[in-house]
């Protein structure tokens, strides 16, 4: 047991350091990527004239100075400022200290959006909207995972009879996103039948109570939950139904069938068991699109997330809330990827029990 | 050739090539028969484009489902009219232009307006216009209204005067049963209806062009948007766009990781190790995130888009799923044998290796470029769309923004939608199918 935690912990050690590296570089690449127009430049300039114009115009001393002068004395004072955070420097030196910025999530303000309490800093405003992007996505996830798992074990037991085929079958719809299925989703659960709501997180004006809140947040969460589910439900439980069939034809387990254990006993410990790493690489992968889907997803039902907000920043053009939603999205994909990781690790015996021969 | 005839034994293959094909072919007609260049300057509209379209009007094909008949839109010119003229000194001649139609439909139209274009000295001419009815009642539209003698218009159906006298939208009221309903209930009456437009101008002076439309609530086979423009142009033109991208890209992508899998495998050791990284960088870059911002800051054409996404799928996840099957395929005895004559790493790599597991890379490839077709939507339904060209996408977008869906007009944001759809599964009943063809493991399951 000391030897499985200690490659447990030695191997999530390495993993995180990996992939703290990984995003890091990630983030660099869209600093550069970003700024190859000037676009952080001149937001960056754009936030300190805001700053000098305000302390210039808020100071006393200044108060009975004529307009010209004053807007001498800002002009001055901003290229001072200029210079003071090195934006006259080279950009690989600027560079690094944009993505040190980006890093920690420190961008300044935004320039025109604001959150819900009003603060213009980006980094509130970002925290700020991510739980709802969280309570979205996860529970769609978690539902994702959980019902194709069950279901594919479910058909891998009905293997060829016609709900098996169905699945097959309805296989290919999963090449649709999830956006897609939510638009059709509104179009008959909202316009036509008008029995579910729109879009957006709870009603408006909001209930008083919270009972009333919640069903009214589950409510509002059925459709965009939905879409999220028919964009990728099929096509993984047909995946998983056949790594389970690819299993079962293992020797260990006609084996485990001849020593006479039960049915339960051996779908539990000689299929699921050996299973699931694949299983975890797949779904990994539905969770990463997963995570970029909610940018559209988010704007189809007027979801107020991360995914709105970047998409309410492309269209005002705010750069540090552009720069600041890529960064934590880059973020919640290496949670994700180092989540299951762990996970992949906790079950597979090769990692677990010798950290040297591990997944190669 | 033996994959072909294999491929006919799964029902699924043979839909999925006939919906591609059809889409090939339909694509093919449509760059041929709407040019180009001819294609974006319908799309763009402007004035003289589609002037004569009903606005927001579904397709024509939308009266098979309903009981009624609806309302197509009726343009009359000059040559269907009869003129008269006659002399009252001065100089200056009365003219009296009479339009007849019969209006057969169950709907109201949706605008009326009258066009006009002529060369007067004045540069505008006041006219007086009556509307003559199947029940012999003459409506008096508009008395001496003065309508400009270059590109004139004279919109009857949004004359507040005529409004207030009829109690109900000019294009409703002239073809009211009765007037005296609400206007939820008036029913049109149908008959000959006559348009008398009476005017007085210099001799030898006049239009000479003067059209009359009374918009309908059908309107091509695509129906139209809010800028009158036939949606038909978008919905054939979003086929060769929505393929061409998405194959690109698929190839792209796809054959790049291939190649590059190919080769990490066979080096081993850093190369390999070093792709692995990159392959993980990439899975972890927020990759739509990123094109959203490129498509922003740079340029949202369509072509710089399609060579990003390239750029950025270099490395793509499915280095692993290659990696795994060249692993397999590089201890197999003929690859040994080449080495044995002396062949060159990538005189291996590319002659023996990469063949060997192109099995893998079709269905693969196949099964990719929905996404891609879907990902090009994806951009412009965030308003990221080529800004020239009509795409699926584009339309989707459209009628999300002008609220298609609130206004009940459904066809504007499903065909599109349908037809995305029938695209992406063409291509993912094909890549299935292919996958059981060669993963004989998969064969039997």
């Amino acid at each position: 047991m000391g030897t499985i935690l200690k490659n447990l912990g030695r191997f999530t050690l390495l993993r995180g350091v990996a992939l703290f590296l990984t995003v890091l570089i990630g983030v660099y690449l869209t600093v550069v990527i970003a700024n190859m127009g000037g676009a952080m430049d001149e937001a960056l300039k754009m936030q300190i004239r805001l700053e000098v114009t305000q302390q210039v115009y808020q100071n006393p001393a200044y108060f009975n100075l004529p307009q010209t002068e004053l807007q001498r004395l800002v002009n001055d004072l901003t290229q001072t400022r200029v210079r003071e955070e090195g934006l006259d420097k080279p950009f690989l030196e600027r560079s690094v200290g944009y993505t040190r910025n980006a890093i920690t999530l420190s961008l300044g303000r935004s320039e025109s959006i604001m959150s819900d309490t009003g603060s213009r800093l980006v980094r509130n405003i970002l925290l700020d909207r991510l739980p709802s992007t969280l309570l979205l996505l996860g529970t769609a996830q978690m539902l994702l995972f959980f019902l194709a798992l069950f279901w594919a074990l479910f058909l891998s037991r009905r293997y060829g009879s016609f709900l098996d085929r169905a699945v097959i079958a309805l296989a290919p719809t999963s090449a649709a996103p999830a956006w897609f299925y939510g638009l059709f989703l509104i179009l008959i659960f909202a316009a036509l039948l008008k029995v579910l709501p729109w879009g957006g997180l709870v009603e408006s004006p909001p209930p008083q109570t919270t009972p009333g809140t919640i069903v009214s947040i589950l409510r509002h969460l059925i459709l965009p939950v939905g879409a999220v589910l028919m964009g990728a439900i099929f096509s993984s439980i047909y995946n998983w139904r056949t790594f389970f069939l690819m299993y079962s034809s293992e020797d260990y387990v006609e084996l485990a069938k001849a020593k006479g254990l039960s049915s339960r006993e051996i779908e539990r410990r000689y299929i699921l068991r050996p299973t699931l790493p694949p299983i975890l690489t797949s779904f990994l992968l539905i969770v990463i699109t997963m995570w970029m889907g909610a940018i559209v997803l988010e704007t189809v039902f007027n979801w107020p997330g991360l995914g709105s907000l970047y998409y309410a920043a492309i269209q005002t053009g705010d750069t540090p809330i552009i720069v600041g939603t890529v960064v934590i999205f880059g973020y919640l994909l290496a949670a994700t990827v180092f989540l299951l990781d762990f996970l992949y690790a906790a079950l597979d015996p090769r990692v677990r029990l010798s950290f040297g021969g591990g997944r190669s | 050739m033996r994959t072909l005839r294999e491929l006919r034994r799964y029902p699924s293959a043979v839909l999925g090539l006939s919906i591609i094909g059809i889409f090939i072919i339909v694509s093919i007609v449509t760059v041929i028969a709407i040019p180009y260049d001819e294609g974006i300057r319908l799309w763009r509209g402007g004035p003289g484009v589609w002037d004569y379209n009903a606005r927001r009007a579904a397709p024509v094909w939308f009266d098979w489902f309903t009981r009624d008949r609806l309302p197509r839109t009726m343009v009359m010119y000059l040559d269907d009219a009869t003129m008269t003229k006659g002399l009252i000194g001065d100089g200056m001649e009365q003219v009296e232009i009479m339009f007849d139609l019969e209006y057969p439909y169950d709907g109201f139209p949706k605008e009326f307006t009258l066009f006009f274009n002529g060369n007067l000295t004045a540069s505008q001419a006041n006219l007086s216009f009556y509307w003559w009815r199947p029940d012999g009642q003459v409506i008096t539209v508009a008395q001496n209204r003065s309508i400009r003698a270059v590109r004139g218009r004279y919109p009857i159906s949004q004359d507040m005067d005529l409004r207030d006298r009829l109690g109900a939208p000019p294009h409703m009221g002239l073809f009211a049963e009765d007037l005296d309903v609400n206007t939820s209930e008036m029913k049109p009456l149908k008959g000959d209806y006559r348009m008398v437009i009476e005017g007085e101008m210099p001799v030898g002076e006049g239009f000479h062009q003067v059209e009359m439309v009374i918009y309908g609530q059908v309107e091509g086979w695509g129906g139209t948007d809010h800028l009158r423009r036939d949606l038909i142009v978008g919905l054939l033109w979003g086929a060769p766009i929505g393929l061409i991208f998405g194959v690109l890209a698929a190839v792209g992508a796809q054959v790049s990781t291939f190649v590059l899998a190919g080769i990490g495998t066979w080096f081993g050791g850093k190369v390999d190790f070093s792709f692995r990284r990159l392959t993980e960088l990439n899975m972890i870059l927020p990759f739509l995130a990123i094109l959203i911002m490129i498509a922003h800051l740079y340029s949202p054409s369509i072509w710089v888009i399609l060579g990003i996404v390239i750029a950025l799928n270099v490395f793509s996840a499915s280095y692993l799923t290659y990696r795994a099957m060249f692993l397999q395929a590089k201890e197999l005895p003929y690859i040994e044998a080449a080495q044995a004559y002396g062949a060159g790493s990538f005189r291996i790599v590319f002659t023996y290796l990469l063949p060997r597991a192109l099995p893998i890379l079709l269905p693969q490839f196949v099964l990719i470029i929905p996404t891609f077709v879907f990902l090009e939507a994806t951009l412009a339904v965030l308003g990221l769309g080529d800004p020239q060209l009509a795409t699926w996408g584009k339309m989707i977008n459209d009628a999300r923004q002008y609220s298609a869906m609130y206004m009940g007009q459904y066809y504007w944001m499903v065909l599109p939608s349908i037809l995305l759809m029938t695209v992406g599964l063409g291509f993912a009943l094909l890549g299935f199918s292919l996958d059981r063809v060669f993963n004989p493991r998969l064969r039997e399951l």
